[in-house]
């Protein structure tokens, strides 16, 4: 089986590609990139990618697929859709699940639905602690042999820090990273949204910017004590990137992710108690907005990851401090991080490298490249393109995003997965190639 | 050459030839062992109290068999059955005990350090049987005894040492007695259990089972304490024999004709598989029997060079001595001993019909 996707932009950070170039497909492995018009005379299923980038599919480093346990918020099969929709070729999932994915069984589940949706690549982040508790180390090595592909008790901060170091420790040993939500869970104590002006006078109980910054600056520690591989998950105030960036400096093994809403939206969103920006860590200031594109433009935050958080409209639609934790995101991620381009934070290539490149690297997978020899995951989209984000079109099964009513320009077109077209924009639909 | 050492608190400080001095002793005790009538004359008359404060009745056992074989009269106190529990201080207990004159003081204490405290009193010899995570010298003693038996000289073997290191006194002195003799040791075990200081020490630090044992020729394997999974050094006993069980697969690794040492009692199923533990390459009944030899030739050696020390004390005595005990006088609460009438030795007494090869003692 061939293909040929032509009259694209390649753009492929990691080998410095950024060229009018056509690709041919074959058994789902990229074999050989050509100057257009390359593979005229060659027999195959043609892809016409004209007015396109042609980029390696995306990453997104941290999602909540919600299955098992909470499948009325989101399946694997629903994340996985929303996720080729938004470009997404490969997810990693969290485990606060139900039962918590804290061993191998739990994990091998997740591989398993992801295996039978046939959409994106799902890779399971296993639990540092069992049940999520922070007490116990959960069955690690057994989950990585399963397949996971970092450690994370997302949701629910490890508060011990000497089970921190013990989890660093061990997870040397399989060469994964945990990923860390940073909060202080007796600073953020009943806090709702960000500790500030808004927060004051809404008479909402806030969350300090400090609460991040001190858990933050612990693990950092825990690095430097145990050389262990530390991610920092969401990172959302100024001095957190700066804290990141000294560790940087300091050659320790720390990275970091920011989520859309948090380089896109203020704590303003909360206004009028809009459960839909309510999420944890919380939106933060203008400066720290502004901080977290400065960390995105000097390379102190490697990753942009959607914290994509689906929760059901009855879990929205309540008092605001009743109200769940997070936001969708699978959709928005991309043109979100386009804007970015356009305000001339990074170039295209840049934004395509924390979109794909890194995480890849961060969670030691072979993808987020269009070497020859590789899979063919793909993402073709148009940086031009606007379209309206109506959260009922959303694929998710839930509609919790901040976005709602937002004009948003840049569309995925294709999204391809080892060779197959896992989702295709309708607009293109009966477009001859 | 002699034995200079007044007390046996540890590897560390201990030369090579001293190591070698001492071992080449207790390879000629150990013939004492293998005779029909176990015992030779050599410490008759003298005792040695054996102060045990956590219960371990191999080590135990194998220090009295060891006395009783050099004709001492040993005497066992266990924390649970003496004034230990009536909240006597370990001094108070060394002083009561160093009053009816034993020739040494066998101590096992859960503190690290503890034979050293006693061992600043200096009123016996202070044989340590291991002290918390510190130091098992007379363990490390007896495996490299066991491992010349079968390898020859450990100078340029590779061996490993697998499981606990962090808490492990046995590894910790027998990184010091091989890496001392010339031995390339590698460390395996999880990261949590395996400090990164540990290559410091001139050994190799392998966090994967199979990539550590690749061609070494012995293999020492540690006892991993099962409350060690409560503070979340591994998430469970089965994670870890995942990792770190010595399996007839993983064994595989290492050269043909290695063998096994494990300082016992062993976890089977957790640190080692039953089929390894009762295989052939398993030497751990004869570090039992060499455990034995060891210890008498550590007794031997320190009551018998013990006139030595006593000479000297009298030449120096009066200077240095005396001017320290004024110093510690002058502190109120100090735990400086006082000089006890009738402490001095009497004068030299004559040595003991030794019942040694020429070897031991010619060298
Ligand atoms: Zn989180």
């Amino acid at each position: 089986m061939r293909m040929v996707v032509q009259n694209g932009t390649v753009i492929d950070p990691a080998n410095r590609l950024e060229a009018d170039r056509d690709l041919l497909i074959e058994e789902g492995v990229i074999r050989e990139l050509g100057r257009p018009g390359s593979f005229a005379a060659v027999e195959a299923q043609r892809i016409d990618a004209s007015g396109c980038v042609v980029a390696p599919g995306l990453i997104d480093m941290h999602v909540h697929l919600r299955e098992p346990g909470y499948e009325y918020k989101e399946t694997v099969l629903t994340g996985t859709q929303a996720a080729v929709a938004g470009g997404f070729t490969a997810l990693a999932c969290m485990a606060n699940t139900s039962p918590v994915n804290d061993n191998g069984a739990v994990t091998r589940f997740i591989v398993e639905q992801a295996r039978a949706a046939g959409l994106a690549r799902v890779f399971p982040i296993g639990a540092l602690s069992k049940g999520l508790h922070g007490e116990e180390l959960a069955a690690i090595g057994e989950m990585v042999e399963a397949g996971a592909v970092a450690i994370s008790d997302d949701g629910r901060p490890v508060m011990d820090a000497n089970l921190m170091r013990r989890a660093l420790e061990y997870c040397s040993m399989f060469d994964v990273p945990i990923s860390v939500h940073e909060e202080d869970l007796h600073l953020s104590a009943g806090g709702s949204m960000n500790e500030g002006p808004t927060s004051v006078r809404l008479g909402i109980r806030g969350v300090p910017s400090v609460a991040e910054e001190v858990m933050v600056a612990r693990d950092i520690a825990l690095a430097r004590l145990t050389r262990g591989r530390v991610h920092i998950a969401h990172v959302s105030t100024r001095r957190a990137v700066a804290l990141v960036r000294q560790a940087k400096a300091e050659g320790l093994a720390v990275t970091a992710e920011v989520a859309p809403h948090h380089f896109t939206l203020t704590e303003a969103a909360v206004e009028g108690y809009d459960t839909h920006a309510k999420m944890s860590p919380p939106l933060r200031l203008a400066d720290d907005v502004t901080a977290m594109k400065e960390g995105l433009r000097d390379g102190s935050i490697d990753a942009i990851a959607t914290d994509h958080a689906p929760h059901h409209r009855d879990e929205k639609e309540v008092e605001f401090d009743q109200a769940a934790h997070g936001v969708t995101g699978l959709e928005t991620a991309l043109p979100l991080t386009l804007k970015l381009v356009r305000d001339g934070v990074f170039c295209l290539s840049e934004a395509v490298r924390k979109l794909s490149v890194n995480p890849a690297r961060i969670l030691g997978l072979p993808y987020g490249t269009l070497a020859v020899g590789r899979p063919a995951d793909l993402t073709l989209f148009d940086t031009r393109a606007t379209w309206r984000v109506d959260p009922l079109a959303s694929r998710s099964r839930s509609q919790n995003t901040p976005f709602a009513g937002w004009e948003l320009t840049g569309k995925v077109r294709l999204t391809m997965v080892e060779g197959r077209i896992v989702y295709a924009d309708c607009e293109q639909e009966g477009k001859p190639a | 050459m002699t034995f200079s050492q007044r007390h046996f608190l540890g590897i560390e400080g201990l030369s090579r030839d001293e190591l070698l001095f001492v071992l080449h002793t207790a390879e000629s005790f150990r013939e004492i062992s293998e005779r029909e009538v176990k015992k030779v004359p050599t410490l008759r008359g003298k005792t040695i109290i054996n102060l045990f404060y956590e219960s371990s009745t191999r080590t135990r056992s194998s220090f009295e068999i060891a006395a009783k074989r050099l004709s001492a009269d040993a005497i066992n106190i266990s924390a649970s059955t003496s004034s230990v529990n009536k909240g006597e201080t370990l001094l108070d207990t060394a002083r009561n005990l160093c009053a009816m004159r034993p020739a040494a003081l066998v101590i096992r204490h859960p503190a690290s350090g503890a034979p050293h405290l006693l061992a600043r009193l200096d009123q016996c010899p202070v044989i340590n049987a291991g002290d918390g995570a510190h130091e098992h010298p007379t363990q490390a003693l007896l495996d490299v005894m066991t491992i010349r038996e079968h390898l020859g000289d450990v100078a340029g073997k590779s061996i490993a040492i697998v499981g606990d290191i962090l808490h492990s006194r046995v590894a910790r002195s027998n990184i010091l007695a091989l890496t001392t003799l010339g031995a390339q040791v590698r460390l395996i075990g999880p990261p949590t259990l395996l400090p990164l200081e540990c290559s410091r020490w001139g050994v190799e630090r392998h966090t994967n089972l199979r990539a550590g044992l690749a061609g070494v020729d012995a293999i020492m394997m540690l006892r991993l304490q099962r409350e060690r999974q409560m503070r979340n050094f591994f998430p469970s006993l089965d994670e870890y024999a995942r990792g770190f069980c010595l399996t007839v697969e993983a064994l595989k690794e290492a050269k043909p004709n290695v063998i096994i040492l494990h300082p016992g009692p062993m976890n089977r199923g957790v640190e080692i598989d039953s089929r390894v533990a009762d295989g052939p390459y398993s030497v751990i009944l004869e570090q039992v029997t060499n455990g034995v030899a060891v210890r008498m030739a550590v007794l031997y050696l320190l009551t018998t060079q013990e006139r030595l020390a006593t000479q000297e004390q009298s030449v120096t005595n009066g200077q240095a001595v005396g001017q320290e005990r004024t110093d510690r006088q002058t502190q109120p609460g100090a735990w400086a001993e006082r000089p006890q009438p009738g402490q001095e030795k009497g004068p030299s007494r004559q040595p003991e019909p030794f019942l040694l090869p020429e070897r031991a003692v010619g060298q």
